[in-house]
């Protein structure tokens, strides 16, 4: 009866070693090994393709790339998701539902799709999203999306958005209705209620949404390779250019181990600081 | 009680568009007449639609992405059933351990585990093959599917168990019976997650299918990287009419609310 | 004129009418107890006063004043929700300080106030807790500190005790008297409790689908029901020649209404006998005195007074036909 559990288990067990944890394991020595352009992979034990990752300044910007776009596109689904979620739970039943459906629905339609219609949107200076700018007055010139920054952030945020909205709505359901009444009642005016007693009780909700879309963000790939081209990089594309183009694929594990490590280390730093700071008040 | 004021809905509206727009933007493309890239406005055309049943690589990768996403899908759940049941059910050492374990592949980024599941097929000699193909899939969606068959294993009352032993049912009869129809619904949408998964996946699957085991998303996404013309937008508008037909029959058959809450790092 | 005036007081839900032209004085320091079975319209009632429903007909005055033509956020009403609704981001002081807050009370008569309010339910020493750290009738009380420490000109009690035990609940209505009694603030309970309503108000309104059965004193409207309704509502009644007869009232006797006992079950401070006789099955609740009491089986006698008639001006027309 001990061993049932361990039984039941067996299948995934086994698929997950085989096929998790050995490749991961090959992919980390992967990094260690030496490549040449006539010789190939040769497997020994050099810390050449780490030095690189770690010295070359080519590297860093590439890295500071990837964070700072990150970044931005986090801040971006904060700040205008979170309200969103907020609306949402406030509308009344057909409504609720049918927008939780077009606003998560997404997620779950092709990225390389949604992303092709960005650089539809995009398009050059006749793109759709110029030509609104400028009839609405807000910018002269037509702004540069395609194979930028700003257009890797805007993209992104779309793509993952819906992971932020699903945060903040889940943090919204746990909300009693009542304590917005508590407050009224007590004599507080709308926007003390969003801002003293709603915001305080959904951020937990918002950061965890903000560490999913920012290591999503971060290790993004399908999004950045068409909206970026072959110019700009971030870690994700030029892992995959050393693999499939440069075929350096030490060079390309060491960068892929890099940015996991990376990531595993704000996630779960991020998560702790969270959870530190909010296990007092919601336990 | 509480309603939006009209300066919500208005924000409401332009954030709909904005989730709409790249979306809508695609299909209306797919109907243009001209043989570029245009907004058609007074003449619409299915040429480009047509034109899909011409390149032969579209049409097979769209049928490896169904039949991989099928059968990846269906040996996740099958190896998830046993697995949630045993997380369900035991307190044993290693039982949290396990379970990240299996979640792990939504934490790890998808360029990760491509570059891994590349090194790892190309020293196996299954490099490109169909066969990795099914492998790898069946570990990035497991995690779907296990958390589906997982809850409904924990919301089974264990006590309609006990009545039906104590009315005489062997262990394979309770099995057969009662515990498979009650879970029943949450591994048909285990698998139905899984496969919507499975489908669209490209950040991992390009790593590892070489031409002839290309699925559809891999198949676009090189194909966007040489030039967007109209015929990937018609292309990209039926995976969209695909999707929006399943999140539906998804949403009647479940909820998709409940489907997606709690739903984690996915690595995209 | 009085405290609070609730006239005709009516709210439609679509075609369903959840209060119908309720009409309600309440005295200044009164507590009055709204109680009726779910669904009877008593929260839609304290909703309406409280502002959070408004109303579709009817008016409601304080102190002469139009209540509905003021903002629920400025209408000064202490409300102790089923729910209790903690601010659960902030410590029990910082619940307790938020009503005062928004009234602009200055820091340093907050802290005075809070603290004296805190004493006043008995959690002076728990005001850095936050509310996910306290037992239920902690909460229970801070949400009570909370309602109180903006001296409400009526405090309204929404079910307040449903969600503790039987022993705590009992505990808490005597302490909750206690401190009304302390403070007099007017107050309205909405409850479906009739233990609960009877033990803690002055005067109690039954409702039953949106209209007021009865309104009295407790004991009158358990001695002397205006409806069938009532009686039933407030506590066993049997129906014996048409006339009512609350359990407790009947003892056992030598003459009187001939009975066999069918079932006799111990309920510890009292016995409930239900007994077959001509008129019906009739049931019997004898104090537990420690005497020898009739076995199941046994012929019995059955003896009560008749009740006295109820009083005239609360009887609906047709009561007794029913």
């Amino acid at each position: 009866m001990r061993l049932a559990p361990y039984l039941l288990s067996l299948p995934a067990l086994l698929l997950f070693a085989g096929v998790v944890v050995v490749p991961l394991v090959m992919t980390v020595l992967l990094s260690f090994h030496d490549w040449g352009q006539y010789k190939g992979i040769e497997p020994v034990f050099i810390l050449k393709n780490w030095q690189e990752v770690l010295t070359d300044s080519y590297f860093h910007e590439m890295f500071a790339r990837t964070f700072r776009i990150a970044f931005f596109v986090t801040l971006l689904a904060a700040v205008f998701g979170a309200p969103e979620a907020y609306i949402l739970n406030r509308m009344k039943s057909p409504w609720r539902g049918l927008f939780l459906l077009v606003i998560l629905g997404p997620l779950l339609i092709s990225v390389v799709a949604r992303t092709l219609g960005w650089a539809l949107l995009f398009g050059g200076n006749s793109g759709l999203v110029n030509k609104a700018l400028m009839s609405a007055g807000l910018i002269s010139a037509p702004l540069p999306f395609m194979f930028t920054e700003t257009g890797m952030v805007v993209a992104l945020a779309h793509v993952l958005m819906p992971y932020m909205v699903l945060s903040v709505w889940a943090a919204l359901q746990r909300l009693d209705p009542q304590i917005e009444n508590a407050a009224v009642a007590l004599g507080a005016g709308p926007f003390t209620v969003l801002r003293r007693i709603v915001l305080p009780q959904v951020m937990p909700g918002i950061l965890s949404g903000a560490i999913i879309v920012f290591a999503l963000a971060a290790s993004a790939f399908a999004t950045p390779a068409i909206i970026g081209g072959r110019r700009l990089k971030v870690a994700s594309t030029l892992a995959y250019d050393e693999f499939l183009n440069t075929l350096n694929w030490p060079l390309g594990a060491a960068v892929a181990v890099l940015l996991l490590l990376a990531l595993v280390a704000i996630v779960i730093g991020a998560s702790r600081l969270v959870e530190r700071r909010y296990a007092q008040v919601f336990g | 009680m509480s309603k939006n004021g009209p300066l919500a809905l208005a924000y409401h509206t332009l954030f709909v568009a904005f989730m709409l727009a790249p979306i809508l933007v695609v299909c209306w493309v797919a109907f243009t007449p001209e043989g570029f890239l245009s907004f058609p406005t007074d003449n619409w055309s299915l040429r480009w639609f047509y034109a899909i049943a011409r390149y032969p690589e579209f049409v097979s990768a769209f049928w490896r992405s169904l039949w991989l996403g099928a059968l990846s899908s269906a040996i996740a759940v099958g190896v998830s059933v046993p697995a949630a049941l045993a997380i369900a059910r035991y307190r044993f050492p290693g039982r949290e351990a396990m379970t990240a374990l299996f979640m792990s592949p939504l934490m790890i980024p998808h360029i990760v585990l491509g570059i891994a599941f590349l090194r790892f097929f190309t020293q196996i000699g299954i490099g490109g093959t169909f066969v990795g193909l099914v492998l790898a899939h069946i570990v990035i969606v497991l995690p779907f599917a296990l958390r589906l068959t997982l809850a409904s294993a924990i919301g089974l009352d264990r006590a309609i168990e006990h009545a039906a032993v104590s009315l005489g049912a062997s262990e394979w009869v309770v099995l057969r019976r009662i515990t498979l129809p009650l879970v029943l619904p949450g591994l048909a949408s285990g698998w139905a997650l899984a496969f919507i998964n499975s489908f669209d996946e490209v950040t991992m699957t390009v790593f590892i299918a070489a031409p002839g085991t290309e699925t559809l998303p891999v198949r676009m996404f090189l194909y966007i990287q040489d030039n967007i013309d109209p015929l990937v937008t018609s292309v990209s508008a039926c995976v969209i009419a695909i999707t929006v037909a399943a999140l539906v029959v998804m949403d009647r058959a479940y909820g998709l609310e409940k489907l997606l809450v709690g739903r984690g790092v996915d690595g995209r | 004129m009085a405290f609070l005036t609730l006239e005709k007081l009516t709210k439609k839900f679509g075609t369903h009418l959840a209060v119908d032209g309720l009409s309600l004085e309440v005295e200044k320091g009164e507590f009055i107890a709204l109680l009726g079975p779910s669904g009877c319209g008593k929260t839609t009632t304290l909703q309406m006063i409280a502002g959070f429903v408004d109303p579709t007909a009817g008016a409601i005055r304080l102190e002469g004043r139009d209540l509905l033509a003021i903002k629920p956020a400025k209408r000064g009403l202490g409300i102790v929700f089923q729910s209790y609704a903690l601010f659960p981001h902030m410590t029990v002081a910082e619940n307790v300080a938020f009503g005062l807050e928004m009234q602009g009370v200055v820091a340093a008569e907050r802290t005075k106030r809070v603290a004296e309010t805190l004493d006043l339910v008995g959690l002076g020493a728990f005001a850095v807790r936050f509310p996910r750290q306290m037992s239920g009738g902690q909460q229970q009380r801070v949400a009570l500190a909370r309602a109180l420490v903006i001296r409400p000109s009526i405090l309204l009690l929404d079910e307040p005790l449903s969600n503790l035990d039987a022993k705590l609940r009992e505990e808490m209505q005597i302490e909750l008297r206690q401190i009304q009694r302390t403070v007099s603030t007017t107050t309205i309970l909405v409850t479906h409790d009739q233990a609960e309503a009877m033990a803690l108000s002055d005067r109690i309104v039954v409702m039953n689908q949106g209209r007021a059965e009865q309104i009295g004193p407790p004991h009158e409207a358990y001695e002397r029901p205006a409806t069938p309704f009532v009686a039933n509502f407030l506590g066993k009644t049997n129906l014996v020649n048409g006339t009512t007869v609350r359990p407790e009232k009947i003892s056992f006797g030598t003459s009187g209404l001939a009975g066999k006992v069918r079932t006799r079950i111990f309920q510890g401070n009292h016995w409930l006998y239900q007994v077959d006789t001509d008129g019906g099955l009739v049931t019997v609740i004898r104090q537990n005195t420690g005497e020898a009491m009739p076995t199941e089986g046994a012929a019995v006698h059955l003896v009560w007074q008749s009740s006295p008639p109820p009083s005239s001006g609360e009887v609906p027309a047709g009561r007794r036909g029913s």
